[in-house]
């Protein structure tokens, strides 16, 4: 043991650190870029303001936009897309979630590759042809998979706690949509939504790779110079706070009932962020070490998986708890649940835990840079939430600045155990 | 063609330069030490792999590589329970293990100055686990909460369970990982002593670091933590080859489900059983040629051809310890039924025996190959992990060098031969999920502690 313990210095980590490079192009987009000679690729992501908390009624138009972004382009079929891309090795995809939607390209950096499929990612952003027999196709396929995620009580449960904690808020409705939602869309209203939201204002540009300076701009500049300047899309609404508790119990066909349990936590560029984000780690963020691990998993042995994350968005994301147990145990891990968090909103962290949960987050700092691929999440992130450049310098710093008493009072003032949803999913006993 | 040589010539110089040199050497001990550099970041993975999991266990104990997993983190006589992880988390790690049909295997991500708190804790609860009645009693709790989550409550899941247990009467390929409940409800902790002595020593492991390490360095630490634990006697798992089959097997799994499913697997060779070593990589071709990504046959022709299934894939891995399966799966669209898909993805076959592949697609699959195994490398994870596999079945871990080239080698003759070759029906299985009515929400349970729903 005395042997381990001399370890535990401080890591240094300055030395690790990527700088990022940051400019703005003529029609409007923000462009991040981290280069990265070491491997011969490159990674991109194109984010647009265009998620679900846009679909404004519509529940699945800015997931069905997306969608359909690579089924056609410029001409091109999606065979013929997908036939491109893949002969140059290429690996393009879309998604999108409440704030968002993206578009991410991974190529090989040399001269014969990456330029057609630069070609490519330009087509798909800016001339997608949203043909009317590939809406109709992936809106079935859609509907299928809205259909299948109904056999998961792990989905219902979350997708019913965003309805009853957001309720009429656009964070509230399924991004994916619903079945009949997504009937009810028009081609018309994914052409409109898409000159609407995807425009240079409305985006953020991420770069890693092989390339210098140089070469970045020239290929921001080809992605999406042509694209029209557009607007921002216009800040999401504030989030109400719960004004009292609630409780649902649905019915599923399943052995296992699962629960989440939570309300509106915080947003991105919170000034309790940091408190609140290494004080959730003491309680339910440590992985295999944790306030809610030991009493739910360890201790009693009631659940596979425990724990708890804020969820921090553009306005205030859930924090939410989650644990899933056999049917008939569902009301004791439940109250343990409760009471593990109860008793860490009345007094906190020990100096103890605190120290181990700030030892976990700063040591592990350089993990979380260690590829390029993560490097690129952080630019996004950083990018499109608006983070000082300095955010992941100073990151460390931050968080080894968070005392015991700022925890409490921030749990104390943020979160109220007795003012939350609670969704329980399940079989009977 | 010729620019795509070039091409592949260019590219297979930059993946040299690219790639991280490998060091291997063994202790006196039989622990195999492979390290692999990589110095992009301060940053090192260390994977501990056991060659023991589910296709090593027999009826009545299933699902004891992966209790013993479990167990792993639960005190040796130095470390209590929970205190590795307490370490290793205090340290700015990572960590976790998995359990699979051929190996168990446990890493931590660190800091690369960390290196020397991973190998003291993995060689202690290589040789001195202390297995306790107490905590056993709740971790196999656990383990049913993992299979409920991951099997019984997962319609696909439960499918092919049943699925791989109607493939092989004889072969543990037929096993599940996570064990059959009834054999995990009848656990002894005396299971998992006999298993842990068994088949947790250092000559039954393979180490394998990869990060900005200097490989002597790694050596000399591997041996002051892992040298002086003492080697075991390993009795090889007996062979357990699958009677050849006779004929088609079908089945049916009705579970509660909102959408119905099928899968099919035919009888396949693998690496470790070809006959001929050209034939495993010709079916990875051909699984590609299926399902290698968007523009591949499955996805082109019946997700949005006939738009007769909303999905369909095809599986296989050449790097598994015996024989398994080439998977073809789907799910119907819309008006489609499971036998219109079944019927569709016996055309494809029937295609893939008729005609070989085309030039393009060859190129295809070619190009994407050579450009993974350059993104590969941006995961120091993954390529520890293809390591570790490969060592854990008992292949050398340079034929993950060697795919490349052997990818490149096969040509459109080679996969129409193993598609005639294998994909027969006499060596068929076909499963079909038929959903059962979810009734959720219709009757919903009513609150049972007063509980109200407000907004």
């Amino acid at each position: 043991m005395t042997a381990l313990l001399l370890w535990l210095t401080a890591i240094p980590v300055v030395s690790a650190m990527p700088a990022i490079q940051h400019w703005v192009t003529d029609n409007g987009a923000r462009v991040y870029f981290v280069p990265a000679p070491e491997l011969p690729m490159v990674d991109i992501n194109v984010t647009f303001a265009a998620g679900g908390v846009r679909d404004d009624g519509h529940a699945g138009l800015a997931h069905m936009t997306s969608t359909l972004l690579d089924m056609g382009a410029a001409g091109l079929s999606a065979d013929e897309i997908a036939r491109r891309i893949e002969s140059l090795g290429a690996e393009l995809s879309t998604g999108s979630a409440r704030d968002m939607a993206w578009i991410k390209l991974r190529s090989l950096s040399d001269g014969a590759h990456l330029p057609p499929a630069l070609k490519l990612l330009a087509d798909v952003i800016n001339r997608p042809d949203f043909n009317k027999q590939d809406f109709e196709r992936e809106r079935k396929r859609t509907q299928v998979a809205i259909q299948r995620s109904e056999q998961s009580p792990s989905t219902v449960a979350e997708y019913t706690f965003f309805q009853s904690t957001y309720g009429d808020h656009p964070y509230g409705p399924r991004p994916s949509g619903t079945v009949d939602s997504i009937g009810a869309l028009k081609l018309k209203q994914l052409k409109a939504f898409y000159k609407q939201y995807y425009v240079a204002r409305n985006a953020v540009f991420s770069i890693v790779g092989d390339l210098d300076r140089a070469a970045a701009e020239r290929l921001a500049e080809q992605v999406i110079g042509q694209l029209p300047a557009g607007k921002r899309a216009p800040a999401v609404v504030p989030v109400p706070a719960l004004t009292k508790a609630g409780e649902q119990r649905i019915y599923h066909p399943s052995t296992q009932t699962h629960v989440r349990m939570g309300a509106p936590g915080m947003h991105r560029g919170d000034p309790d962020y940091f408190p609140l984000y290494v004080g959730n780690h003491v309680l339910g963020g440590g992985g295999l070490v944790s306030r809610l691990f030991e009493e739910v998993r360890e201790k009693r042995g009631l659940s596979y998986s425990v724990n708890s994350y804020f969820s921090p968005m553009e306005q205030d994301g859930p924090y939410l708890l989650s644990l899933q147990t056999r049917n008939d145990q569902v009301d004791e891990a439940l109250a343990v649940m409760r009471k593990t968090l109860q008793d860490y909103v009345d007094k906190g962290p020990t100096k103890k835990e605190l120290t181990a949960s700030k030892k976990n987050i700063t040591g592990g700092f350089p993990l979380r840079i260690a590829s390029n691929s993560s490097i690129l999440d952080y630019l996004n992130v950083i990018g499109f939430y608006d983070l000082p450049l300095n955010y992941l310098e100073t990151f460390n710093d931050k968080v080894m600045a968070v005392t015991r008493e700022q925890i409490v009072n921030a749990f104390q003032r943020r979160v109220a155990p007795d003012i939350m949803e609670t969704i329980i999913v399940g079989g009977e006993s | 063609m010729r620019s795509l040589l070039a091409t592949g010539l260019f590219l297979a110089s930059q993946l040299v330069l690219a790639a991280g040199a490998v060091h291997e050497y063994q202790l006196d001990n039989g622990l195999k030490v492979i390290v692999r550099e990589d110095h992009r970041a301060p940053v090192v993975v260390s994977q501990v792999w056991y060659r023991v999991g589910a296709s090593y266990e027999h009826d009545g104990i299933t699902g004891v590589s992966h209790v013993l997993e479990h167990m792993m983190f639960k005190g040796t006589d130095d470390h209590p329970a929970g205190e590795f992880s307490r370490i290793i988390s205090e340290n700015g790690g990572s960590e976790n293990a998995f359990t699979s049909t051929d190996y168990t295997a446990y890493f931590q991500r660190l800091e690369k100055s960390r290196l020397p708190i991973s190998f003291e804790l993995e060689s202690d609860r290589m040789r001195k686990l202390h297995l306790q009645e107490e905590e056993f009693i709740k971790e196999i709790n656990v383990v049913m909460e993992e299979r409920r989550l991951r099997t019984e409550d997962k319609p696909t899941a439960l499918t092919y369970e049943q699925f791989a247990a109607t493939a092989f009467i004889s072969s543990s390929v037929r096993i599940p990982t996570i064990g059959w409940m009834n054999d995990l409800e009848n656990m002894q902790l005396s299971d998992l002593q006999h298993w842990y002595e068994r088949w947790y020593a250092p000559n039954n492991a393979i180490l394998v670091v990869v990060g900005d390490v200097d490989p002597e360095a790694v050596l000399k630490l591997a041996k002051k933590y892992f040298g002086p634990l003492k080697p075991e006697v390993i009795v090889p798992p007996k062979p357990r080859i699958e009677p050849a089959q006779k004929g088609k097997r079908e089945l049916t799994v009705k579970a509660p489900a909102e959408v119905p499913y099928t899968i099919m697997g035919y009888k396949a060779p693998v690496l470790a059983t070809a006959e001929m070593d050209w034939e495993p990589y010709a079916l990875e071709v051909l699984a590609n040629v299926l399902d290698g990504g968007d523009s591949a046959r499955l996805t082109r022709d019946l997700v949005r051809g006939s738009q007769i299934a909303t999905s369909a894939g095809a599986g296989y891995d050449l790097y598994d310890r015996q024989a398994g399966l080439f998977l073809l799966d789907g799910t119907p669209a819309g008006s489609s039924t499971v036998a219109d898909v079944q019927e569709a993805l016996f055309e494809q076959i029937q295609q893939l025996q008729d005609e070989p592949v085309t030039d393009e697609e060859l190129t295809r699959i070619k190009s994407s190959v050579v450009a993974s195994a350059v993104y590969e490398l941006d995961s120091i994870f993954y390529q520890a992990m293809k390591i570790g596999q490969l060592e854990a079945v008992g292949l050398d871990w340079r034929l993950a060098d060697e795919y490349v080239d052997r990818i490149n080698a096969v040509t459109a003759e080679q996969v129409q031969a193993v598609a005639k070759k294998y994909l027969v029906e006499e060596a068929l299985t076909v499963a079909v999920l038929d959903p059962l009515p979810m009734e959720t929400g219709r009757a919903p349970r009513p609150a049972s502690n007063g509980g109200s729903h407000g907004h």
